[in-house]
């Protein structure tokens, strides 16, 4: 079975698996003054350490979340409340100073559905800034619609369908002219593109430890302090953001798996791209078809996007796993039921180009790649209608 | 064989397909999505098309070891079965959308599309049995225990989809056997209630849901010779066999019950009248279907005086009516069926299925009925 869907969830590395057996066996809360506490929170901290370092953060400025959702919702919300004060903190019926957030349709669904909860609850207003049929971001449509009542702005820094790399720096430089922060999912860019938090100006940035061999249940955000936040959650006050008993195990292990993916990333990202160049080469040798989707230079290294006219992406994923080949269409799942793609029709892709994404890992091999490109075209013609 | 389980989340779908992997089948379990916006939870007896079902499903699927997917049927089954079933209404008739649905979904769309990726068959949880006749032309039969019986919603299966259909459940005599059964294998649907209602109503109730989807206008309540007795709010809430909240002031000559007798959409027209003028002494459509050998070549008609083909059956108009004993002709791209005793409460719209013995020969659907009381007068 050869695993092409790393962007989905990545395997863990012994290492990691070492790492986490090792903590788990501690038995102290982080939290407690005893030593068998202070042995626990040692693990948390060095975890967290390491994941500060990957993304070039200071640690007190890194709130361990459950989930990179969670990171992404703890930055949208609380950085929208800390931009219009809470309700109570409002007069009662007085408008909202900064309703608007800016952000695209192209965002992953823990950002857009954030979005639409504070719009709903919130009186939030979304103000989508148009991108390009890369999924690149309009820069222009972007400087355009920044003003005094924006809260936020909050983007992909990498498409986690497409691929495509949006030009941080641009938009933190128009952002920070209207004075307004940027939060940025880097989600599917730690492990791929190099990370400086401290450097970049950024407000935030949401980075998850299960797409880069770490375990599932550990996400950070990044927080400038330069900004109000107000916390999700709320109890032991353990972090300064966010509240419930520190997962030591869990950050120890995603600390070594961020340590693991960012340790050599320029000649990670050059393997990754000969394998995916192999792969995008083979298919467009033999599904004339095929369209690759995403920005062609301004992409993550281990992304082959493409969508083919009339193909049933459902049949072909089918094909594949029966194959011995795991990939996946891209888009979200509702209990298993594929949606067309958001990320796509923001793009302008129509419905009938069935996608089908492909994400690799350095576990990946040129045999393996080779192997999924013998059985493709069969599948495709299989499952194009 | 290569089989595709369609496991809809309940305890005979989850059986059924531990069976046929049982048995030695290559086996992938497949939930159907029919709606974009599934509710998120089981509500009362509905049971087959929520998230909650479909992790059911994926859970038992798991337990089986087995490759288990969810495939998106929610557009080809709005538009065959849900919009179908608005415009039957609409229309005056009463549709049956269970059977709807096998015929247009489970055994045509996502059987095609399991030929089409190289499966040998789907295997549903229904109680019924498929057997092969002499000639290896397979024959649908009733469940052996007629309790459970389910062969009336296969009867729109085409002698072609019987080939590729499995029902492993077909010969276990109760249902009280198949949950026992999914607790021994650790099922977590074992205990799970049955679904009996219309899946895609979520609160059940039909009614409602029908009059926000279909256009009512008010109109007469009327008797069989055309006099007026009341009003209604729209025809197309009223259902053949109706006795309550028909809102009559004027009471019935003998003071007994009146019941709707017929649902007029071309007039919007409510006809009432009394009990046995329900009683239907033939019935007849030109939509109809063969489950195996049509009853030419099964052997068991004979040529009329007229000319046209003619043999004993019995006709079945409801899911859990007792079978009729009747005479069924084919007459002209019609079939006529005349029950040795009135048939009660038919709508036109509702499927009847023949049969012979436990053999389920076909059905159709009903499109004219003609009133036993009519034939006296």
């Amino acid at each position: 079975m050869a695993y092409f869907d790393y962007a989905a969830t990545s395997p863990m590395h012994d290492d990691v698996i070492d790492a986490w057996t090792h903590a788990v066996h501690l038995r102290g809360n982080a939290s407690a003054t005893h030593r068998d506490g202070q042995k626990s929170r040692l693990m948390w901290e060095e975890g967290r350490d390491k994941i500060a370092a990957s993304i070039g953060a200071l640690p007190f400025d890194v709130t361990v979340t459950g989930s990179g959702t969670e990171a992404i919702n703890l930055a949208i919300k609380g950085l929208f409340w800390g931009r219009n004060g809470t309700p109570a903190s409002r007069e009662i019926g007085a408008p909202l100073p900064r309703p608007r957030i800016l952000t695209t349709e192209a965002e992953h669904h823990a950002a857009l559905d954030a979005i639409h909860w504070l719009v709903e609850a919130e009186g939030a207003i979304v103000d989508f800034v148009r991108v390009d049929d890369t999924g690149t971001i309009d820069l222009g449509d972007l400087a355009a619609k920044l003003g005094d009542d924006v809260a936020l702005v909050t983007t992909l820094w990498t498409n986690n369908e497409v691929g495509t790399i949006q030009p941080v720096s641009e938009i933190v430089a128009l952002a920070e002219k209207a004075n307004v922060p940027v939060h940025l999912d880097a989600v599917a860019t730690l492990g791929y593109t190099p990370i400086d938090f401290a450097q970049s100006g950024l407000a935030g940035l949401s980075v998850s430890a299960h797409k880069i061999g770490g375990p599932v249940g550990v996400g950070a955000l990044a927080m400038s302090r330069s900004w109000p936040v107000v916390p999700l959650i709320h109890g032991g006050s353990q972090q300064r953001l966010r509240s419930g008993s520190l997962d030591a195990a869990g950050v120890f292990a995603a600390g070594v798996a961020a340590e693991r993916a960012t340790a050599d990333i320029a000649a990670n990202a050059a393997r990754l791209s000969a394998l995916r160049d192999r792969l995008v080469t083979g298919i467009r040798a033999t599904i004339p078809t095929a369209v690759l989707r995403g920005h062609h230079s301004n992409r993550t290294p281990g992304n082959a996007h493409v969508t083919i006219p009339g193909l049933d992406s459902v049949s072909a994923l089918f094909l594949l796993d029966e194959a011995g080949h795991a990939a996946s269409a891209g888009s979200a799942c509702q209990a298993g039921v594929q949606s067309p793609s958001h990320v796509l029709r923001a793009m302008g892709v129509a419905d009938s180009e069935g996608p089908l994404r492909f994400t690799l890992g350095l576990e990946n091999s040129e045999a393996e790649i080779d192997a999924l490109l013998e059985v493709l075209p069969t599948i495709v013609a299989r499952a194009t209608h | 064989m290569k089989i595709l389980a369609a496991m809809s989340g309940g305890v005979d779908s989850a059986v059924a397909t531990a069976r046929a992997v049982d048995a030695g089948h290559d086996v992938t379990g497949v939930h159907l999505a029919l709606s974009r916006m599934p509710g998120l939870f089981r509500s009362g007896s509905r049971g087959c098309c929520t998230v909650e079902d479909s992790l059911d499903a994926r859970r038992a699927a798991g337990l089986l070891g087995i490759p288990f997917y969810v495939w998106d049927f929610s557009a080809q089954f709005t538009e065959a079965v849900v919009d179908d079933f608005i415009a039957e209404y609409a229309a005056g008739r009463t549709p049956n959308p269970c059977m709807r649905c096998n015929e247009r979904i489970k055994f045509a769309a996502l059987l095609d599309k399991a030929i089409d990726l190289g499966f040998d068959a789907v295997v549903t949880g229904h109680y019924a049995n498929v057997t092969t006749a002499a000639d290896g032309t397979p024959e649908l039969h009733r469940a052996s225990a007629w309790a459970k019986d389910q062969s009336y919603v296969l009867g729109v299966l085409t002698t072609d989809q019987l080939r590729h259909s499995m029902f492993p459940l077909g010969d276990t005599p109760s249902k009280t056997l198949v949950r026992e059964e999914a607790e021994r294998r650790g099922l977590s649907v074992a205990n799970k209630p049955d679904s009996h209602d219309i899946c895609f109503i979520p609160e059940g109730d039909t009614r409602d849901w029908l009059a926000e989807r279909i256009p009512m206008e008010s109109g007469d309540i009327v008797d069989t010779d055309g006099k007026v007795l009341g009003h209604h709010d729209g025809a197309q809430a009223y259902t053949v066999g109706q006795r309550k909240g028909l809102g009559i002031g004027v009471p019935s000559a003998d003071g007994r019950p009146r019941f709707v007798l017929e649902v007029k959409s071309a007039t919007n027209e409510v006809v009432v009248g009394m009990k046995e003028d329900l009683d239907i002494a033939e019935i007849a459509g030109e939509r109809f279907s063969w489950a195996g050998n049509d009853p030419v070549i099964s052997g068991i008609t004979v040529v009329t005086d007229d000319g046209f083909d003619e043999f004993a059956c019995e006709v079945q108009i409801r899911a859990h009516a007792d079978p009729v004993p009747a005479i069924a002709i084919s007459r002209g791209g019609e079939i006529v069926v005349t029950p040795n005793e009135p048939l009660n409460g038919v709508a036109t719209g509702q499927t009847a299925v023949i049969y012979v013995g436990t053999r389920v020969l076909g059905q159709f659907t009903i499109d004219r009925t003609v009133s036993a009381t009519a034939l006296v007068n």
